[in-house]
């Protein structure tokens, strides 16, 4: 090896130490803001509790009315930091897999399609129970993703990030009309369906965020897993295929991750949008391209996001409360926008 | 040096029930440079997709050292059999040193970590390629030339002994299509790697080949040296064009000149 070259083998790995310093650094920070995140969202809410109180209650007690209120504030806030974590990184792998930078699961119709399938197996099937209401939910994502995917595939060009965006986004509105539908006629369960349909955390409780554990953590495993994967479709199919992938089988496996977990967090907090377009483009921006760092990533932002609107929500409404469903789609749909208007909106 | 043979038997293949490759057998020289070239629609891009596995034969095999590719686990064939598409398209922000490293992909199994190997596999690649200097940079930031080298070394990173090409050489202006060329011959001379391209243009080809390969209507019409497969008659059977065919005075490789209806300075005109 010459001493030019030893010297650019020097300067390369040096640039490598310190790519990998700053994204070391930007997880640190991350890590950083979800915990005082996680301490703000049960420390603050529309009842303001003295710290002795909170510090009785993460010990399990409940004996004043500030104890109980932070008691309900420890499920919530769990439950806003594993659907946050699960929908930014669902987002991540939907834009890896269709190398669509619009792609979400709200945008692309999963989301409203495990809410649909919840509603009529609410309505019609009268179905009650958490683990029924989980497989429905990610039965309903899987079917509305296979949905949209084909119809966006149609045609020339197949599926582009624009036809796949307006595909979904019909499908999106063609069900939660469904869902109106569906629920109209029935006064006696049109309240909660509402108050869910919204996409919220506020009433999580212990019960009901248990069950849908161990559908997040395949989800994570599987999505998490999938990074490689991810890194040689980007390069598009026929390298990806040159490089030994079976890319066929690596987009099945990826989907299925991202399927289970929209499914299982529709199923406890109803659709929430946004969250998956959003963090995945910003932690883009920081650390780059490299799934191995971006699916990570993309779930610790998505928890800080999540728990950060939530908090907003208890915050600007007193003593009233505004669902994070409301807080993402506001903030949401000017990134939207702003993704769709940059100079070089491409396929990813 | 490489000993793995590459050889297509009875081959027929195509789209949509649409047959493009006509029972074709070619047996690729192990270690050698072999350009196919062709008039459009002939078949060359289906056989070099056939050929790397991307579309499966409806006829024939494809045999790597006498194993069929179709039938070989897609990472090991990886790891012998590397290609590199036509105007491959790369994700958006990504770095010249992020998109190389993808090139070991093969090598790495769910779990397997980062090793000194794949360390020194892109090294050699950054250098082989002079994109050493670029390494950081992004990739849509670079020139057509440089990209078409960034994308070289990634194949080159897979550390294969035979890599297909499939017009390596598109989008480029002329400097860049002699500096991709050479590259390629450079790696065939130090690596031993076997070489599989298609080329668009004859007199390159026919300068840069060891063995070209001329196709027509999805079957081989000549194979062999240059110096035996470039003549008046191949150009005028599988272009449909007249022409003189002279000793290039650089290589002494056969040149094609075009005749046409105009400007042909006195000479008998098409």
């Amino acid at each position: 090896m010459t001493a030019d070259s030893l010297q650019a083998t020097a300067k390369v790995a040096g640039r490598a130490v310190s790519s990998a310093r700053s994204r070391g650094l930007w997880l640190a920070l991350l890590a950083a803001a979800l915990a005082v995140l996680a301490v703000l969202s049960v420390t603050t809410g529309t009842r303001a509790v003295a710290w002795a109180d909170i510090a009785a209650a993460l010990g399990g007690a409940q004996e004043t009315i500030g104890q109980s209120a932070v008691a309900l504030r420890l499920p919530r806030t769990g439950l806003a930091l594993l659907a946050g974590a699960a929908l930014s990184l669902a987002g991540a792998i939907m834009q890896g897999v269709t190398r669509n930078p619009l792609a979400d699961p709200g945008i692309l119709g999963v989301n409203m399609g495990a809410s649909l399938a919840v509603v009529i197996g609410v309505a019609w099937f009268g179905m009650a129970s958490a683990q029924a209401t989980i497989w429905t939910a990610i039965t309903g994502a899987a079917g509305a993703a296979l949905f949209v995917y084909t119809i966006g595939s149609l045609g020339r060009g197949g599926a582009t990030p624009l036809k796949l965006a307006l595909a979904g986004a019909a499908t999106s509105v063609a069900f939660s009309s469904l869902v109106i539908a569906v629920v109209l006629p029935r006064g006696d369960i049109a309240g909660g369906i509402q108050a869910w349909q919204i996409g919220g955390v506020g009433g999580a409780t212990g019960d009901r965020v248990l069950p849908v554990l161990p559908f997040l953590v395949i989800g994570f495993a599987i999505s998490l897993l999938s990074a490689r994967k991810l890194n040689s479709l980007a390069l598009g199919d026929d390298v990806a295929a040159g490089l030994g992938e079976h890319v066929a089988a690596a987009r099945a496996v990826a989907a299925f991750g991202a399927i289970l977990l929209c499914g299982a967090t529709t199923a406890v907090c109803g659709p929430i949008g946004f969250v998956g377009l959003m963090v995945p483009h910003l932690c883009r921006l920081l650390i780059g391209v490299d799934h191995r760092w971006l699916l990570p990533f993309s779930a610790l932002g998505g928890a800080c996001l999540l728990l950060a609107a939530d908090i907003l929500g208890r915050i600007i409404a007193r003593p009233g409360e505004i669902d994070v469903g409301i807080i993402t789609a506001l903030v949401g749909a000017p990134f939207f926008i702003w993704i769709v208007r940059r100079q070089r909106v491409r396929d990813l | 040096m490489t000993d793995h043979t590459l050889v297509a038997t009875g081959l027929s293949a195509g789209y949509d029930g649409k047959t493009i490759l006509h029972g074709l057998d070619l047996a690729i020289p192990t270690g050698r440079i072999t350009i196919i070239v062709g008039a459009n629609a002939c078949g060359k891009s289906t056989f070099l997709r056939t050929l790397s596995r991307l579309l499966v034969p409806t006829k024939g095999h494809v045999l790597l050292d006498g194993a069929s590719i179709h039938r070989t686990p897609a990472r090991q064939l990886a790891r012998t059999l590397g290609l590199l598409p036509q105007a491959p398209i790369a994700p958006e922000g990504i770095t010249v040193a992020d998109l190389v490293s993808r090139g070991r992909h093969p090598h790495k199994s769910l779990f397997s970590r980062w090793t000194r190997k794949d360390d020194e596999a892109i090294d050699s690649a950054l250098a082989a390629t002079k994109t050493f200097d670029l390494a950081e940079r992004p990739v849509d930031e670079l020139s057509g030339g440089q990209r078409q080298r960034v994308w070289i070394a990634m194949a080159l990173a897979q550390e294969t002994d035979i890599l297909l090409l499939d017009e390596p050489t598109t989008f480029l202006d002329i400097h860049h299509q002699i500096e991709v060329l050479d590259l390629l011959t450079d790696l065939n001379r130090a690596r031993g790697t076997t070489i599989v391209m298609v080329l668009h243009d004859l007199n390159l080809a026919a300068r840069y080949a060891d063995v070209l390969v001329a196709m027509t209507g999805g079957q081989i019409h000549a194979f062999g040296p240059p110096g035996e497969v470039l003549t008046e008659d191949m150009v005028r059977t599988v272009f449909g064009l007249e022409s003189r065919v002279i000793a290039d005075p650089l290589s002494h490789c056969p040149m094609m000149l075009p005749i046409g209806r105009h400007r042909m300075a006195g000479h008998e005109a098409a």
